[in-house]
């Protein structure tokens, strides 16, 4: 399928798979470690309170800061997509995140795939990444709270997995959950929420060429702070919806109960297609901010992919399902 | 002449100001997220929420012996208006850049906006009629102008609530702050109740000799 919303295409011959790349990374770390300790042995005091750059602090590939989504927009800088982050499991504070979640181990990472299947499993995301191949997709994200960016994820279809898994026939929905290890995400140690974070898509929304499952950003690994090991991206609904850290997915028969939607089933409905006709109760969803950017502008129905996804939601009234 | 300054005093005028210098600095050194326009909006109205806190719990604590508190309760409430401006002021100039139609759709569909703006547009008389002047003018009525803050207080507790992602319901979510702001300010004022004041009084004199 010849789909818009793909960046420039790249061959895959020309892609540095990821296990190369990884162990390039560890080489050179190696390296770093082997120069540091010689450095140390004579006798530099002074290098070993020398502070080291956390890795996630510029992009793996800073030319991907050129490239646009299909609409013409740019996308934003690797810093401001790592350091404004929703990421209530650390902290409430979006600038936060970062700093508390860069001990974060999001390496090995597993994955349970199980529910209403045929064959369930446990998938390593680095055994994932190696099978499906994972490409660039630039996607616009819309946050419920009238912010949006433009991010240059890495990822495969969810689809890919699912065939894998073979859903039975009863399956209709698949529902996600993220990791809870209250130890490292201090925010879950807050009493005000039903931890594990949820998240649910129907079938056919899981199924659709559009939803992914990422595993890197700007051509490199995906972040701790933006959802690694491994996450969900869904990119026209809005953010919430695009579950991070996830460990479980399981098919259902029922409709899965969101975190959110559990708190507040008034505002956060189970489908959550960004709509600017459909008004939240309190954000305004006619405009957004795109980050980078001052003034606001308008949000587009179901973010810019209408072309693509409004077909799984004919004859269905988006005011009731919201 | 003119009067030296309290301690306090001071201590109000630098509380007062240093918010506002420390999110200028913020500000130009690039440290307000990567969504400035909101940090400076969340920052702004936080500070006004707790200078209004503040400046209500003048009176309490004065009751209980601190009597020069009365004096910096206005000091403390202007403050807050201050920072309550810059919070609409920047909602309206910078995000909403004088678009009225937007502005307005959105104070009309967002219930917090429309608390907020209530709130606000309540506190301009309290702040216009702060100079002595009015103080003087009004007499008895000021007071009771100015009591219209037992209204607006609860107001600003329910707006910051309602921005947060939670549920005043069933107390879930993003609700630890606004939370222990309803505590603070709930309590500041039924302290001002007949009742309670009385009891107070009577627990003053038992414990403290009469002033």
């Amino acid at each position: 399928m010849d789909s818009p919303f793909k960046s420039v295409p790249v061959k895959s011959s020309e892609i540095t798979p990821k296990h190369v790349y990884l162990s390039r990374r560890d080489f050179i770390k190696a390296a770093g470690v082997i120069a540091g300790s010689m450095a140390l042995a004579a006798c530099l005091p002074s290098q070993e309170g020398a502070p080291q750059a956390p890795e996630t602090d510029s992009a793996a590939d800073p030319a991907i800061a050129e490239k646009t989504d299909e609409l013409g927009d740019p996308v934003n800088s690797f810093k401001d997509i790592t350091n404004y982050n929703n990421y209530y499991e650390f902290t409430t504070d979006k600038q936060g995140v970062a700093k508390l979640s860069q001990n974060f181990k999001t390496s090995p990472w597993d994955v349970e795939v199980g529910g209403l299947v045929k064959n369930p499993a446990k998938f390593g995301v680095e055994d994932l990444i190696k099978k499906y191949q994972p490409e660039e997709r630039i996607y616009r994200l819309r946050c419920v709270e009238a912010w949006s960016m433009v991010i240059p994820w890495v990822g495969f279809p969810l689809s890919k997995l699912l065939n894998e898994v073979e859903p039975t026939s009863d399956a209709k929905y698949v529902s996600f959950e993220t990791i809870f290890a209250p130890d490292d995400m201090p925010g879950q140690k807050e009493p005000w929420y039903p931890w594990p974070y949820r998240e649910g898509l129907r079938l056919d929304e899981a199924m659709h060429d559009l939803t992914i499952l990422a595993t890197g950003l700007y051509g490199g690994e995906l972040p701790p702070q933006s959802g690694g090991g491994i996450r969900l991206v869904v990119p026209w609904k809005y953010g919430f919806k695009s579950i991070k850290a996830i460990v479980k997915i399981e098919l259902t028969a029922e409709e899965p109960v969101s975190l959110w939607k559990a708190i507040q089933p008034s505002e956060y409905g189970f489908y959550a297609n960004v709509n600017p006709n459909v008004d939240h109760p309190r954000w305004s969803q006619a405009t957004e901010r795109r980050i980078g950017e001052i003034a606001r502008r308008p949000t587009l129905t179901f973010n810019g992919y209408a072309e693509q996804v409004a077909g799984l939601y004919e004859g269905m009234d988006l005011k009731i399902n919201y | 002449m003119k009067k030296r300054f309290t301690p306090l005093q001071l201590l109000v005028h630098l509380a007062g100001w240093i918010p506002l210098a420390v999110l200028l600095f913020d500000l130009l050194t690039d440290s307000l997220t990567a969504n400035p326009i909101q940090a400076i909006e969340q920052r702004a109205g936080y500070t006004a929420l707790v200078f209004l806190a503040l400046s209500l719990a003048c009176t309490p604590l004065a009751f209980l012996g601190w009597k020069e508190l009365t004096q910096r309760r206005k000091a403390l409430g202007n403050y807050g208006f201050l920072y309550a401006a810059l919070h609409v002021t920047v909602f309206i100039a910078v995000d909403y850049g004088f678009n009225l139609e937007a502005i307005l759709r959105d104070v009309g569909t967002k219930q917090y906006i429309l608390i907020g703006a209530t709130a606000f547009l309540l506190l301009i008389p309290l702040a216009v009629t702060s100079f002595n002047y009015w103080m003087k003018r009004l007499g008895k009525n000021w007071k009771r102008l100015h009591r219209l803050v037992y209204l607006i207080a609860p107001l600003v507790v329910l707006h910051f609530f309602m921005a947060r992602k939670g549920n005043l319901l069933n107390l879930t979510g993003d609700v630890f702050q606004p939370l222990l702001f309803a505590v603070i300010i709930g309590a500041l004022l039924l302290l001002r109740l007949g009742p309670v004041k009385s009891a107070l009084t009577r627990l003053r004199t038992r414990l403290l000799p009469p002033v």
